[in-house]
């Protein structure tokens, strides 16, 4: 059951092949039996599945089920989860029970979603390897010595290895689609604004957005139509009607102008995932598709921008977490001042500090224009780069990240090169635009992924490109065979 | 750009965060290098470009000023590190 699609299995319980009980169950025996090899669970949700289920079996019982209901998935700790512990990766977080749905969450309920738990992150979503969580590193299930790659490490490694069919990821600078490269899996970053932010713990507030980490691009497209959607509760959701991501995906793809910038196949760029990309983009020439070189003249300023306006929305966004109203408070305040630095410093890891001091520096008096308002000029720079580039080509392709998978440790001392494993990702997320990774080619034997870049609210396009590679190809079908299959 | 532990110590208490001695010089080398990295912006022209706060041009919606939200305030509480009487206790502030 487990290497069956979202769609495959939809089909199963419509056909009474097996009940949601009888899948949800399969799926909590494998994450009990193989979790202990990869942490990608913070909390597993045995009772509360089963109860879903049972009630989705009625559902699909009475013929009132829709295409997800029954079937069961797991969401990123990133996501309120109302009675379920809602950490995001960290200490400050470790006994807070929230009180209320993210509207993704209660989305996904309502469509009959059954939630098989809480996954592993990097803390508060800032890494890109999952090793800045508080609860353990989350191993990479195609070599556990390797790291799954971050925010969304848990979401992406728990997928590959099939202990969910599918898990909800956030994405602020690759969160997303990142550790989907690294571990082999499809994941998608709608434009911002696409998908609701309410209840999803705030990083970057004008960067976050969350996204389905599934399978295939067909999976991808029916959860997608689950979260999409305005939001009154969000001031940043778009109020736009959702278009219908599954009509469109195998739509042909003669003519398709991809543009490939030359920024990305550059110096850095690992040769085997260069190879591997640019057999993808040659499969593309065979479904009809033109390829063009463009140039996305800013893309070397992406990262320290980034490097600004994330830190610089973090500080403000993590100044809620003052040991008074929930999270980690310290023992024996000796004055206010005391409680607000020793629950801080006590709860929160090195790495978010980290990113709290680059911004309270950046927007602190004096710095502020050097700084911040720089880095939001330089931000329009990039953004135009994407406008005049979509003025040629429909989309844009490249590799997601410029190594596969790297070892544990490697580059957990060096938060400089840790961030350049998001050089190809994150200009993406300044400008806003949605993006997507999807597996090809193993490079030198491991995971990599292409990334397909669209224009604003083209999700479908994207996810009708992807799916039709998938068509032809069979790389989104590999499992790692060190996970018991 | 370089910080020195004078620095530091001033960010932290702007951040509230308790940083400890032993830390100033493992903390002050990794913000000095990240601030490396955004030295870079420094060499782009930016003159009239206009500052992106945001990836969407939307206008900011208002709703009417209606109640919408009902009392939450016991479930909120309930999960606070110490309350009393409907209020949230933190140490004395005023003597």
């Amino acid at each position: 059951m487990h290497n069956k699609s979202m769609t495959e299995l939809a089909a199963g319980l419509r056909a009474g092949d097996y009940s949601s009980v009888e899948l949800t169950q399969h799926f909590l025996d494998r994450i009990q039996r193989l979790d202990s090899k990869l942490n990608s669970f913070i909390t597993v949700c045995s009772d509360e599945a089963l109860s879903a289920a049972k009630t989705a079996d009625q559902q699909l019982q009475a013929g009132e089920a829709g295409p997800l209901t029954g079937i069961p998935i797991a969401h990123k700790d990133i996501f309120c989860t109302e009675g379920i512990k809602t950490t995001c990766g960290s200490k400050m977080l470790e006994s807070f029970i929230s009180p209320y749905d993210a509207t993704v969450v209660a989305r996904l309920k309502a469509a009959g979603i059954v939630n098989l738990g809480k996954t592993n992150m990097d803390e508060f979503a800032m890494g890109s390897s999952n090793e800045t969580s508080y609860y353990g590193v989350v191993h990479n299930p195609w070599d556990s010595e390797t790291v799954p790659g971050g925010s969304s490490g848990g979401s992406a490694a728990c997928v590959a290895a099939r202990l969910a069919p599918a898990a909800t990821g956030t994405d602020t600078g690759g969160s997303i689609r990142q550790p989907a490269a690294l571990c082999g899996i499809t994941g998608l970053k709608p434009t911002y604004g696409r998908v609701s932010r309410y209840g999803m713990i705030a990083f970057a507030s004008s960067l976050d957005q969350a996204g389905p980490m599934t399978t295939s691009a067909e999976d991808a497209a029916i959860m997608l139509q689950a979260m999409a959607g305005f939001d009154a509760h969000d001031s940043t959701s778009a109020d736009q009607p959702v278009p219908d991501y599954s009509a469109g995906l195998e739509d042909d793809l003669s003519g398709l102008k991809i543009g490939l910038p030359k920024e990305y196949f550059g110096e850095g760029l690992d040769a085997a995932v260069a190879k591997s990309v640019e057999e993808a983009i040659a499969e593309y020439k065979k479904l009809g598709a033109e390829v063009v070189e463009i140039s996305l003249p800013n893309t070397h300023l992406a990262v320290p921008t980034y490097y600004v306006v994330a830190p610089a929305e973090c500080s403000s966004n993590l100044s809620r977490f003052d040991g008074v109203r929930y999270g980690h408070r310290c023992e024996d305040p000796k004055d206010l001042e005391d409680l607000y630095k020793r629950s801080r410093a006590e709860g929160f890891g090195d790495e978010v500090q980290r990113r709290i001091l680059i911004g309270t520096y950046a927007l602190s008096a004096g710095y502020y224009d050097a700084y911040y308002l720089k880095a939001q000029r330089v931000r329009h720079l990039i953004s135009e780069d994407f406008t005049r580039a979509f003025e040629q080509v429909d989309v844009i392709m490249g590799p997601t990240a410029p190594d596969t998978g790297f070892r544990i440790g490697e580059k957990a001392n060096d938060p400089v090169s840790m961030y350049l494993s998001d050089i190809y990702t994150i200009a993406v997320n300044l400008a806003g635009l949605p993006g997507m990774s999807i597996p090809v080619a193993p490079a030198a034997g491991k995971p990599t992924g292409l990334q397909i870049i669209g224009n604003y609210f083209a999700e479908a396009q994207l996810l009708n490109v992807a799916h039709r590679l998938q068509m032809a190809t069979d790389y989104h079908q590999a499992a790692p065979s060190n996970i018991e299959q | 750009m370089s910080l020195d532990h004078a620095d530091v110590k001033k960010i932290a208490h702007l951040a509230r965060l308790d940083v400890s001695d032993g830390q100033m010089v493992s903390i002050a080398k990794d913000l000095s290098n990240i601030l490396d990295l955004v030295e870079q912006l420094n060499s782009v022209d930016t003159e009239g470009v206009v500052p992106m706060a945001h990836p969407l041009h939307m206008a900011q919606r208002l709703r009417s000023d209606e109640v919408t939200e009902t009392d939450h305030r016991e479930v909120f509480q309930s999960i606070a590190p110490q309350t009393e009487d409907g209020l949230y206790l933190v140490p004395k502030v005023i003597e």
